[in-house]
């Protein structure tokens, strides 16, 4: 059987090489929640302006969403997967209606601090009703067991993750990169009076965009429900990873929020096997690279 | 900060019908420090608020003339802030006791402000061993658990059903190589050898890679010596990795029945694991757990055994205190407890070792599965019960200065 080794200056760690395969798709899946996640940020970001610290705690909302769909009501995954990013969205459009548009003219830094303060309310509150421990989600049933690949086992929810993430992701940029809506959209970031003379409702434009943002967050909630902790602080722990995720694709770049998100899946994959106290930090020290060499981010366009 | 005073009206008919008989009052002030707000608010938390007021009530039946004063403090889970707290009750509430502490690092920490200021700290919430090891001190007790019973309770049992080869994910901080260490000597001094260990960050939230290790191993038994949520990702990433399917077991090294709950029967069933208190053991339990409720007003909770532990020991302690005649300073309370044999309702007859180690049965559980359980919290089969004597480790082994 092949070996993989780490250059001895490394640690010289090897490997077989089939666990490596492994690894490298376990890194690709988990990067498919970052690059959902950041994507969610890089809208927002990149349409508004605002970053939304919030984003972990309605990815925490849309788990919780799903949990009581299927204990108050029954309904079970997929139903979920659909009615929960649209429950949560729309609390999302009534957080835009109500407090965020007003901070568009202001610094970057009141946006977030709102967010961040929301961020915490909705985590206190789901903590005080629901507890710390967190609250059990099965795998759905057409999705349990899984292929033996050769070199891995791979459970089927983890293929549908990647293929759903994939789709979900590149439909984003191709709604906003490449389709009449999102010209639109690209136009009224750039200067929205003008738009508005063209007869366009940009402030509706804006509160739906957001409104979708926190949807891809609830979304990747429910995504996450049946492998994760469903409890409060299930988005705090992640969101700080993907706003470096962010930063290191370029704050509000679609594509390099998505190739980000899953190159940096697959970086972190690879810590886990060679140096694994160090998979928390390895996105943080790539980010301090990248800020060094391109402060705009890898697919950053202004520097 | 809540400060809580037992109702005045309830005061003022107990001393209609105390003042009969004439005792001296004795007032004692406890302070709770525990975490109120985050990941271990479940297991200890508001749970322990309602168990001391419970063992508060228990002990006024018995003995009108004392008047406990309970009051709370979050500490956060970071040992700077449980230390300013444990200060801060010491010297400006004047407690006479302090009480709980989930997360070993905050735990040691107030362990050492208790022994400077002379003031009775007993852990019921905290893991680490090295509180009754050569951490100890002649002011501190370990009440319900440590990381040697947990070890010494699955580890061994598990070696001997036939695990013999072990590999550990093991939480990369003071909890987690406690947990490992103590573990790894079980599993060797059994008869068992260990393939491997992978240290993972506190709060991981994606286990696959690791579990892929572990099942690479081909380990027969996969230890999880981490908590909380940690523990609760692991096992239901591993159940759906096929782990246990594939023939591999999971030994839960620190798992509540809160996490239990987490989990839900379907992922958590057949999950062997080491408690030294469970609700639904015997009918003073469960009597007990119907006023816990009622205190606690959340039906969606269980009690733990640390919240049974705060009960027990502050019920030792009043005790304590009624037979000095007040509450003395913390040496003086805890020689005094360790003198007198233990006895409650929840953990039967016990005792304290020199080291401040408490002395109880554990018992080997089982988690149920979906069809077995019949109402909600029927979570555990009691596997096997290990003798007080054995179940925690002895007190010349652990290094302590206090014994000799």
């Amino acid at each position: 059987m092949f070996e993989f080794c780490l250059p001895a200056i490394l640690g010289g760690k090897c490997i077989p090489s089939a666990a490596l395969f492994g690894q490298l798709l376990i890194g690709l899946i988990n990067g498919s929640f970052y690059a959902l996640l950041s994507l969610g940020l890089a809208v927002i970001f990149g349409m508004l302006n605002i970053i939304n610290f919030a984003h972990g705690a309605q990815y925490m909302l849309g788990a919780f969403t799903a949990y009581l769909l299927l204990q108050l009501t029954g309904l079970g995954y997929w139903p979920a997967l659909v009615i929960a990013p649209i429950v949560v969205g729309i609390t999302g459009i009534i957080v835009e209606r109500t407090m965020l548009q007003w901070l568009y003219k202001l610094d970057h830094l009141y946006g977030l601090l709102l967010t961040f303060g929301i961020a915490l309310i909705l985590e206190g509150v789901v903590r005080n009703k629901y507890g710390s421990a967190g609250l059990p989600y099965t795998l759905p049933d057409s999705l349990r067991g899984g292929q033996n690949l050769g070199f891995m086992f791979l459970p089927n929810y983890r293929a549908w993750v990647i293929g759903a993430s994939l789709v979900v992701c590149f439909g984003t940029w191709f709604i906003i990169e490449r389709t009449r809506l999102g010209a639109y959209l690209r136009a009224a970031t750039e200067n929205p009076t003008l738009v508005r003379a063209f007869g366009i409702n940009v402030p509706r434009m804006i509160t739906l965009t957001y409104g979708f943002g926190v949807a891809l967050a609830a979304f990747a909630g429910v995504m996450a429900a049946p492998i994760y902790n469903v409890s409060p602080q299930m988005g705090s722990e992640l969101i700080i990873v993907v706003f470096a995720v962010v930063v290191i694709g370029g704050m509000g770049s679609i594509l390099g929020a998505i190739f980000t998100g899953f190159g940096l899946g697959v970086i972190e994959g690879l810590t886990k096997v060679f140096f694994p106290e160090a998979s928390n930090t390895v996105i943080f020290v790539i980010m301090a690279i990248v800020l060094l060499v391109r402060p705009a981010g890898l697919f950053g366009r202004r520097a | 900060m809540k400060r809580l005073f037992l109702g005045a009206a309830a005061l003022a008919a107990l001393v209609l019908v105390g003042g009969a008989q004439a005792q001296q009052p004795i007032n004692v002030k406890i302070g709770i420090i525990t975490d109120m707000s985050s990941l271990y608010a479940d297991i200890a938390g508001p749970g322990s608020v309602a168990a001391a007021r419970l063992a508060i009530a228990d002990f006024k039946k018995l003995h009108p003339n004392v008047n406990v004063e309970i009051l709370v403090g979050d500490h956060l889970n970071k040992p700077d802030v449980g230390t300013q707290l444990a200060n801060q009750f010491i010297d400006v509430d004047k407690v006479d006791m302090l009480i709980d502490t989930p997360n070993s690092g905050v735990a040691l920490a107030i362990s050492q402000v208790a022994a400077n200021k002379n003031v009775i700290y007993i852990v019921s919430g905290a893991a680490a061993s090295d509180l009754t090891g050569p951490k100890c001190n002649a002011n501190t007790i370990h009440w319900t658990y440590d990381t040697w019973m947990l070890a010494n309770g699955t580890g061994s049992a598990l070696v001997k059903t036939g695990g013999t080869s072990w590999f550990f994910l093991t939480s990369d901080y003071a909890f987690g190589h406690a947990l490992e260490r103590d573990t790894m000597a079980v599993v060797k001094a059994s008869g068992g050898n260990v393939i491997g260990a992978v240290r993972h960050p506190l709060n991981t939230n994606d286990f696959s890679s690791f579990l892929l290790q572990a099942q690479a191993s081909k380990a027969k038994v996969i230890g999880l010596a981490n908590a909380g949520g940690d523990t609760i990702n692991s096992i239901k990433q591993a159940a759906e990795f096929g782990i246990v399917a594939g023939g591999q077991s999971l030994a839960g090294l620190l798992v509540f029945a809160s996490d239990v709950n987490a989990l839900g029967l379907k992922t958590a069933q057949g999950l062997v694991l080491t408690e030294s208190w469970y609700w639904d053991m015997n009918d003073a339990n469960r009597e007990w757990k119907k006023r816990w409720d009622a205190e606690r007003k959340d039906p969606s909770k269980l009690p733990t055994m640390i919240h049974a532990g705060v009960y027990s020991a502050i019920l030792h302690y009043l005790k304590a205190v009624v037979a000095e005649g007040g509450a003395k300073d913390g040496k003086t309370m805890v020689a005094k407890m360790k003198s007198m044999p233990t006895d409650d309702i929840l953990f039967g007859k016990g005792t304290i070792d020199p080291n401040g180690r408490k002395r109880h049965p554990a018992y080997l559980l089982e988690v149920k599965k979906p069809d077995e359980s019949k109402y909600p919290g029927d979570i555990y089969k009691v596997r096997a019960t290990i003798p007080a004597d054995q179940a925690f480790r002895p007190a010349k082994d652990s290094g302590c200065p206090l014994v000799n």
